[in-house]
């Protein structure tokens, strides 16, 4: 038997960077205070003094400017690993990641790939108001050329990042900030893990819950009181938001016959209303109910903690919403 | 700044060079017209003495990245006049397979990255293939086109502080023609002394005129030494002017025809034409065989671009993600 390892999810994402640093000399860690502070959620404590201030590069407050260099730098041969503060700051860079990263393979006719990775913070729960706790993955998940990777385990937080290094295409990964400080357990021998396949965390028989990151736990919390009640939840950790698995989302549902989306992004043009337009597009005759979702409600993140607790999903509204679609 | 005295080949190649993006580009401006070429089309007429005297300074390793006026730059670095030309007839044959057209021409050859249609848009990028230079032990130089236009942005200030923070090899060079598309320089920066802009980085600057090709010369090999030797990035702009519209699309409501006019009478090929027959460095003989083989070359690209295939509609969404990856 495999023997397992508690760890927080922050020594995770570091036990990922520290591996990929030893494995290719082409890595190195750049962005906001990611070296002598030891990075704004504390991953890379430590990283600096090991690695020295080249491979763990503190930059200027100049989010396009230095997730522009990663790009260029990956253009140049090295496999960097671009760290932003949060998703909120990433639209200081947006240009560079959808008009360069995503676009130049394409506009190139094939010539000039971009291999880099860029990590960001994502998600509310830490009252840090709205222009710190948005959940923007969906929209990046809009964007050719991009890879969207959501880790909602410890294992995931560990494993995609070497996958994600050896992508030769750019790959952004979420990590929600919630997440840092939980703990959760993990092969001790924990490695690179697929970034191509949704994974079904609990199984069932009566309703698919479909969900990443963030939201992943509050799911699983839903489907265990929903089991005392009686109700089977089977819920899907689709990791990755693009490429979307369509494979893994339409066999649970084809196997449940019943949905609902969980998604801390705003509802409106949500990957969670992509992923109901797909369902209908393939499974419509397999439904038994209209599919469901829970969503941020659409306000800026505020920062009073009753109302950002209620703007969210929480396990009692995904067990509302859950109930509602099998009909009591 | 030493400028060597004039010799013949040297001075048939920078004329060559010169006179061959002229009639490219007019050629390119007649098929526009004749609705082979579509979408946007931005013409370096005027400005041909800045891009030849660059690329006599770079190696093959070193890298470019341009804008979306970059025809000239792309001619000038060894991108072939029929690749571009096919680029342009939106022909698999083209060098970015007809993805790009005239604002996106790559070149993997020729460590051509691309022109850039986000103003200052490539100059984060050039930061990070110096950088990657920088971090690999190589003395390879990295060198960024960019109007006057971009000095507004606020990559352009992000790059130069990163570059010279960082001590990275790359060669910042500005093309001030004067005009942001249709907003004067006067109207849009409140110091129009772009090299104290760069200096306030750090990086040393230097502005030239840009309508002569040996002044470019000179002043870029001084620059591309700097660079080369370890000593962090430069700056240099380059006074220059289009004598064409801005695109296609533009009647150039906003300067004087005089303007151009005056402008015209620096041209570089007119002005660097009368020096070589001053220095007894051409006859009429000579320029007239210059010009027909150039005609040569660019009726070739023409044909080459007309001959061209168009890529299957299957082959769409190649290279949206590299094939090896799933």
């Amino acid at each position: 038997m495999t023997q397992m390892v508690t760890t927080t999810y922050r020594e995770a994402v570091k036990g990922g960077i520290v591996e990929a640093l030893d494995r290719d000399e082409r890595v190195f860690l750049m962005g906001e205070d990611v070296g002598k502070y030891g990075g704004c959620y504390g991953v890379s404590k430590g990283l600096y003094q090991t690695y020295g201030s080249e491979r763990i590069r503190d930059t200027p407050l100049s989010e396009s400017g230095f997730v522009g260099a990663g790009i260029g730098a990956a253009l140049g041969g090295m496999r960097p690993i671009v760290e932003i503060m949060t998703v909120n700051f990433s639209l200081l860079a947006l240009d560079q990641i959808l008009n360069n990263a995503a676009t130049i393979l394409h506009m190139s006719g094939g010539q000039f790939n971009v291999p880099v990775v860029i990590r960001m913070a994502t998600g509310a729960g830490r009252q840090l108001a709205a222009q710190h706790s948005h959940s923007l993955e969906g929209w990046y998940a809009h964007i050719p050329g991009l890879k969207v990777l959501t880790p909602a385990t410890v294992a995931d937080a560990r494993g995609m990042l070497w996958t994600a290094l050896e992508d030769p295409d750019p790959v952004l990964i979420f990590e929600h900030a919630a997440l840092y400080n939980t703990q959760g357990e993990m092969p001790a021998d924990a490695g690179p893990v697929e970034i191509h396949k949704a994974a079904v965390r609990r199984e069932g028989s009566d309703v698919t819950v479909l969900t990443y990151g963030g939201s992943l736990h509050k799911c699983l919390a839903a489907a265990e009181q929903l089991d005392k009640e009686g109700t089977s939840v089977e819920v899907v950790d689709l990791r990755t938001l693009r490429p979307l698995d369509d494979e893994t989302i339409f066999a649970s549902v084809r196997k449940t016959h019943r949905a609902v989306i969980v998604d801390e992004g705003w509802r409106s043009g949500s990957i969670s209303a992509e992923i109901m337009a797909r369902i209908m597009e393939t499974c419509f005759f397999e439904l038994d109910a209209p599919v469901a979702r829970v969503c941020a409600a659409e306000v800026p993140i505020p920062y009073a903690k009753h109302l950002e607790e209620f703007a969210l999903p929480q396990p009692n509204t995904i067990v509302a919403a859950v109930r509602q679609v099998k009909g009591g | 700044m030493t400028e060597p005295p004039l010799e013949h080949d040297r001075a048939h190649h920078l004329l060559r060079q010169m006179v061959r993006i002229r009639r490219f580009e007019e050629k390119a401006a007649q098929v526009y017209t004749e609705g082979k070429i579509r979408g946007f089309l931005h013409l370096y007429i005027g400005e041909e003495a800045v891009a030849v005297g660059v690329m006599e300074n770079l190696r093959e390793d070193d890298a470019v990245l341009s804008t979306y006026r970059e025809h000239g730059h792309a001619l000038a670095r060894g991108v072939s006049a029929r690749s571009i030309m096919a680029e342009m007839y939106g022909k698999v044959e083209g060098c970015s397979r007809g993805r790009g057209g005239s604002m996106h021409l790559f070149d993997a050859d020729t460590r051509f990255y691309g022109g850039n249609a986000i103003v200052a848009g490539g100059l984060p990028l050039a930061v990070g293939l110096a950088l990657a230079d920088k971090m690999q032990g190589r003395d390879r130089v990295t060198v960024c086109f960019f109007g006057e236009g971009a000095v507004a942005e606020g990559e352009f200030h992000e790059s130069l502080n990163l570059a010279e923070l960082w001590r990275l090899p790359v060669l910042f060079l500005c093309e001030n023609n004067l005009y942001a598309m249709g907003t004067a320089f006067e109207r849009s920066e409140a110091e129009m002394d772009l090299c104290k802009k760069a200096q306030s980085y750090g990086v040393p600057a230097v502005a030239v005129d840009g309508m002569n090709v040996i002044e470019v010369d000179t002043a870029v090999r001084d620059a591309v030494a700097h660079v080369r030797s370890g000593r962090g990035p430069h700056f240099v702009e380059f006074h220059t002017y289009r004598f064409r519209a801005h695109s296609m699309f533009d009647a150039q409501l906003y300067r004087d025809k005089e303007e151009v006019e005056e402008w015209k009478k620096r041209g570089p090929i007119l002005t660097f034409q009368r020096k070589m027959r001053e220095l007894g460095l051409l006859d009429d003989a000579e320029l007239e065989a210059m010009e027909a083989e150039i005609r040569e070359e660019v009726e070739d690209a023409v044909e080459y671009a007309d001959r061209g295939t168009l890529e299957s509609t299957d082959d769409l969404t190649k290279y949206v993600y590299t094939e090896v990856s799933r």
